[in-house]
């Protein structure tokens, strides 16, 4: 790191454009585009008879209708199961149209395109399709039991099953382990569903060029080189003729990486066929039912402990709702499971879970990706071992924490990336103290005892989690400096405001010694970068962030040796500041690194004065070698991939401070405060408002955001009217302290931080309203009209 | 979420407006604020093939507080009614009410009369007007063809012709969920929401599950003290309890006594009592009614202690 840029709090450079209306979202573009809308089924669960669209084909403006039986042969298959697993024993996926069987309410079945979207919905709304209803499963306990198939041929409607069991040291199993404990306790756990809603929905634009024979589709993704590969292989295209493009994506959250969606591949596809533009933007009902939720879950907990609350043995049996379809495999309860023991040394552990079919929307991450969950599990138990033993809360926790020098520390699991869970480093008995410091967890008893004098409830809680960041495969970066002195990045991964622009431009201008206005960043453009994985599980900076750190370096290498040439000295004594290579030591021995783009590539044709600096006559080469050196490339640029052995992880430590109203029930959260450590800090400024988003999406999880399904499986709450995401006047203020526990895995030694705010948020209010009322909470999100039932049945 | 298709009318002025809604009937409805309207056409739960478009008519737009009472026209905005340091003389509830409507953004659009006429049973201002015992202005076509005595709809209608303006009271104005009196081819003009009597309090308490959001429960009170600072009359309205604002008289329950030893909490109780709210996704039916006792109780002692202040 040759400037102090790198862990900088640098202003996000994208903000002037994103908050001043000057953001390229999706459906910014293509305003001349015919417009896509879909018939989707209003039923849980029926089998299509009949789709009579006569009625429609009158409307003006109506271009195409499409259904099923129209698709050609790739596009008529299920979509792909994106990541299979041996325990998955039965995926499946949707059609892209319904074929004859709907599973949830929200899947489409027609497709029509028209002059614009009021068309399209007018023409949507005259087609008739005649169902067959049939039995709708809804909720994981009725899929458990009901004989009612969500899928014929699934039985039980388990779609995977899967136990992972690390034994205790002396080799006995988990219930061996808590049969013999001192203390035991068993309980059940629940926590309902909620979504990713990002404000903009998702969109695909696409234009089909027939003379160049080429497509290309914009996409608000996650991950833009997976749905070109997706889309090329659907439609038969070959890949080169295929580009992909997230313009500015206006958040995701999770639900963006799924792909390819329905309207990925069914927009290009009529795009080629109609010749024309196409666009569709989704609007807010359709994300609720079209899109995915996360979270439901209901955990069965048996823990055997000793007289200081150390956990002996911890045994989870887990029902995971999956919604009616399993496009990203079983990724969020494989890391509800592996994540669930958090900084904690776990004498013995066995965890299962079943992951059902239900009538509702597919279940995919959602930033926290089952983790929320897990966090729930285990910190809610850590508080009833306290409970039981009439310890503190933090004691509980303290005397089961790995050892700062314990680590490496490998929880004997396998990850959500195949690979055995090893924590790379971390300080949670700093953390804990930090945390404790910051809320005043010491003087919190005095403090409720002058509030309960005066009539007010108030109550304290915490909780700790580990979370898994930057997994593999790989992420790479492109880097090239141009004869105006300017830094070009690019990396294939997409933004969905995560700050970026500023952030990997830190990295590129540290690395290179520039300054930070020469650095510009482009993410998720095939054009510019076409491998990638996406953005997903706190990926992008550990991923990407060091691979363009590595591709700067091999540019910064080759610079400095042609400024060698070029100054006669050695490689070995020049460094670049501002822009210029200069000799360490002599002033005036310099080169801007401008000019050593232009000289890195000998040129024919002279088009301005610092390119004619490079031509043959110029004088710059030796005439006893090639001008471009064997085993060397014209242009001062660089790519490389990062690609790591394993996850690392990031930890971290909130606690709360809520009020509980003793009539009204109503709960305030007074003070949130959050200890955070994702390893070397490029900038804290974003890391923060990383955190408070995430605070504020757990907010929502803890008190405020459910799924409403009813009996029918219709959701009753598909807006944001009744959907409760809370408003700038819910979120608390947070309190923030950075710990640094730089990574031993990768080149810049940080940690993923994107996810980290959400993940312990329910379990710390749980704990906190807990604390405030006496009463257990084993239940979340908590409303007020729920708290209210508690204190009626407690009393 | 794109509405089905309507012809959209923008007239210029009050009478043209009442000429297409007569002409158009069942089949027009009025476009005011369109903060509740606009949600319903995209969501296509309902779909007029006429929208009269009321917000060229400025004449309309006036916030007039007189010493009976404040008169509101029917393109005034709840921000500027909120705003109205004249409309909160007269009437402070209007702005303890509209406080608790929505957000800024929503109040910079919305209309009290669109609200009023909208008539949700969860809105704070329907509330308001029963409780103060106020009334909503209705014009239209046809009809005996004079206006009513000493009623003006406004400088540009003709007050000759076919013209009908009736006066309809609180009490018989919101006739159901989302139903008012106001008919096929009416204009509501204007709303009237009386002063407040002398040495009286109001207050309007409630609970909502996210700030600005429709109230769980929500009551309005009205407190009158005599000049012996003891109670003569008090009243709530509540939101969320019924099909229409419920209105309860509790002066026998407060006592004709001073607020620092009125019977609070058999009033709340007789609220708690008359109450029939309905359970729905965000709150049991039981924990509404729990509510509405605890929120009367504390917007009578609210309202009888500005009584005593003012
Ligand atoms: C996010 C959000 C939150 C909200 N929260 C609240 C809240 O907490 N409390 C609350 O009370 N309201 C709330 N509202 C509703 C808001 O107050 C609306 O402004 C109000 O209900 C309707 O007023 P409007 O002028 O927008 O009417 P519009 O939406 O234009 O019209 C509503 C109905 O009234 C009819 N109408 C309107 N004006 C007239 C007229 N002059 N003559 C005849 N018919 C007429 C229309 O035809 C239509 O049927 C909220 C709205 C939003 C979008």
């Amino acid at each position: 790191m040759t400037t102090k840029l790198f862990g900088e709090p640098v202003r996000r450079r994208e903000d002037p454009r994103l908050l001043t209306g000057r953001g390229r979202y999706l459906d910014d573009l293509g305003r001349d585009a015919l417009a896509a809308a879909f018939v989707r089924s209003p039923h849980a669960h029926a089998v299509i008879r009949d789709i009579d669209v006569s009625a429609a084909l009158d409307v003006d403006g109506l271009v195409a209708i499409y259904t099923w039986e129209d698709l050609p042969d790739r596009l008529a298959e299920p979509l792909p199961l994106l990541i299979p697993h041996p325990a998955l024993t039965h995926g499946r996926t949707a059609y892209p149209l319904a074929r004859d069987r709907v599973r949830h309410v929200g899947e489409p079945v027609v497709m029509v395109v028209a002059r614009d979207r009021y068309v399209a919905e007018d023409a949507c709304a005259l087609i008739r399709v005649d169902y067959e209803l049939l039995k709708p499963v809804v909720g994981v306990e009725e899929a458990a039991q009901s004989a009612q198939l969500v899928h014929d041929d699934v039985p039980g409607n388990v779609g995977a099953h899967m136990v992972q069991e690390v034994p205790s040291a002396g080799g006995l199993d988990v219930r061996e382990v808590i049969e013999d404990a001192p203390h035991t306790l068993a309980f059940r756990l629940d926590i309902e569903r909620s979504a990713s809603t990002p404000l903009e929905g998702r969109g695909v634009y696409a234009r089909w060029d027939a003379d160049d024979s080429s497509l290309r589709v914009y996409s608000s993704t996650q991950t833009s080189t997976s749905v070109r590969m997706a889309v090329a292989a659907k439609l038969g295209l070959p890949l080169p003729k295929v580009e992909v493009i997230a313009p500015d994506v206006g958040g995701g959250f999770g639900v963006k990486i799924v792909h390819p969606w329905p309207e990925e591949v069914l927009l290009p596809w009529a795009a080629m066929l109609l010749d024309r533009e196409v666009k569709w933007t989704e609007d807010r009902r359709e994300h609720f039912v079209s899109s995915a939720h996360e979270r439901a879950q209901v955990q069965f907990v048996r823990v055997g402990f000793d007289d200081d609350g150390r956990v002996l043995g911890l045994e989870v049996s887990i029902l995971h709702d999956h919604g009616a379809y399993t496009p990203y495999g079983i990724i969020v309860p494989i890391i509800t499971s592996t994540q669930l023991p958090g900084p904690y040394k776990i004498g013995s552990y066995r965890v299962e879970f079943s992951s059902v079919y239900t009538n509702t929307v597919q279940v995919t991450p959602y930033r926290g990706a089952g983790r929320p969950q897990a966090v729930f599990c285990m910190e809610r138990t850590m508080d009833r071992i306290a409970d039981h033993l009439g310890l503190d809360r933090t004691a509980v926790r303290a005397v089961n924490f790995i050892q700062p020098e314990e680590f490496p520390y490998d929880q004997g699991l396998i990850f959500q990336d195949g690979r055995p869970l090893i924590y790379d480093s971390g300080d949670y008995p700093e953390s804990l103290r930090m945390l404790k410091e910051l809320i005043g967890w010491d003087s919190f008893p005095a403090e409720k005892e002058r509030a309960a004098a005066e009539g007010r409830r108030i109550g304290i809680g915490i909780g700790c989690y580990v979370e898994g960041t930057g997994v593999g495969p790989y992420e790479g970066g492109h880097v090239q400096v141009t004869s105006d002195g300017r830094v070009h990045v690019s990396t294939g991964l997409t933004s969905q405001g995560q700050g970026h622009e500023t952030a990997f431009a830190q990295i590129a201008a540290a690395e290179l010694g520039v300054p930070l206005e020469r650095v510009s960043v482009v993410t998720g453009d095939t054009r510019r970068f076409g491998y990638a994985v996406g953005t997903f599980a706190s990926r992008a900076a550990v991923m990407s962030g060091n691979a363009i750190a590595l591709a700067c370096r091999k540019v910064r290498e080759k610079a400095l040796r042609i400024a060698a040439d070029a100054l006669e000295a050695d490689p070995r004594d020049l460094e670049i500041t501002d822009g210029m290579v200069h000799v360490a030591g002599t002033p005036g021995a310099a080169i801007p690194l401008a000019t050593v783009a232009v000289l890195s590539n000998p040129l024919r044709y002279a088009f301005d004065e610092e390119a004619a600096r490079a031509t043959q006559f110029a004088g710059a080469s030796s005439f006893d070698k090639p001008p471009v050196p064997e085993g060397d490339e014209p242009g001062l640029e660089g790519r490389d991939y990062y690609s790591p052995i394993r996850s690392t992880f990031a930890s971290g430590m909130h606690a709360a401070i809520v009020e509980t109203d003793p009539l009204t029930a109503e709960i305030r959260i007074l003070r949130y405060a959050v200890v955070h450590d994702c390893g070397n800090l490029i900038n804290p400024m974003i890391v923060e408002g990383q955190i408070h988003g995430g605070v504020a999406q757990g907010v929502g999880g803890a008190l405020y955001e459910r799924m409403v399904y009813d009996g029918h499986g219709q959701l009753l709450n598909a807006s944001f009217m009744d959907f409760l995401m809370p408003y700038a006047t819910e979120v608390p203020h947070v309190e923030t302290a950075h710990l640094q526990t730089p990574s031993p895995l990768n080149p810049l030694g940080i940690k993923g931080a994107g996810e980290a705010g959400v993940i312990p948020v329910s379990a710390v209010i749980a704990s906190a309203v807990e604390d405030a009322e006496g009463i257990a909470i084993d239940k979340m999100p908590i409303s007020p009209s729920e708290l209210f039932d508690l204190r009626r049945a407690a009393s | 979420m794109k509405p089905p298709p309507f012809d959209y009318h923008a007239p210029r002025s009050v009478a043209e407006a009442l000429d297409v809604l007569a002409a158009e009937g069942e089949r027009a409805k009025v476009l005011a604020g369109g903060q509740s309207l606009i949600p319903l056409l995209n969501m296509r739960l309902a779909a007029p093939g006429h929208l009269v478009d009321i917000n060229r008519l400025t004449e309309l737009a006036g916030v007039e507080a007189e010493p009976d009472g404040v008169r509101i026209g029917a393109l005034a905005r709840h921000a500027e009614v909120e705003r109205s340091e004249p409309a909160a003389a007269a009437q402070p509830l209007l702005r303890q009410a509209l406080r608790l409507v929505a957000h800024p953004v929503v109040r910079n659009r919305g209309t009290v009369v669109g609200s009023l006429v909208h008539a949700d049973p969860a809105a704070e201002l329907p509330a308001v007007l029963t409780l103060l015992g106020g009334s909503v202005r209705l014009a239209r076509r046809g009809g005996p063809g004079t206006p009513a005595a000493g009623v003006s709809v406004s400088p540009e209608v003709p007050a000759g012709g076919s013209l009908t303006v009736r006066d309809v009271p609180a009490g018989d104005f919101f006739t159901g969920p989302l139903e008012s009196a106001a008919g096929p081819g009416e204009l509501a003009v204007s709303a009237f929401f009386p002063a407040l009597p002398p040495r009286s309090g109001t207050a309007f308490r409630e609970v909502a599950r996210r700030h600005g959001d429709y109230a769980l429960a929500g009551v309005a009170a009205l407190v009158v003290l005599d000049d012996d600072l003891r109670i003569t009359s008090a009243a709530v309205a509540c939101v969320s309890a019924g099909p229409v604002p419920l209105l309860v008289e509790v002066t026998g329950e407060c006592g004709h006594r001073p607020p620092a030893s009125a019977g609070w909490a058999g009033a709340a109780r007789a609220v708690q009592d008359r109450a029939e709210p309905e359970d729905d996704i965000h709150a049991t039916a039981g924990y509404r009614r729990h509510l509405v006792g605890v929120l009367a109780e504390r917007a009578l002692r609210d309202a009888a202690r500005e009584a005593l202040n003012g």
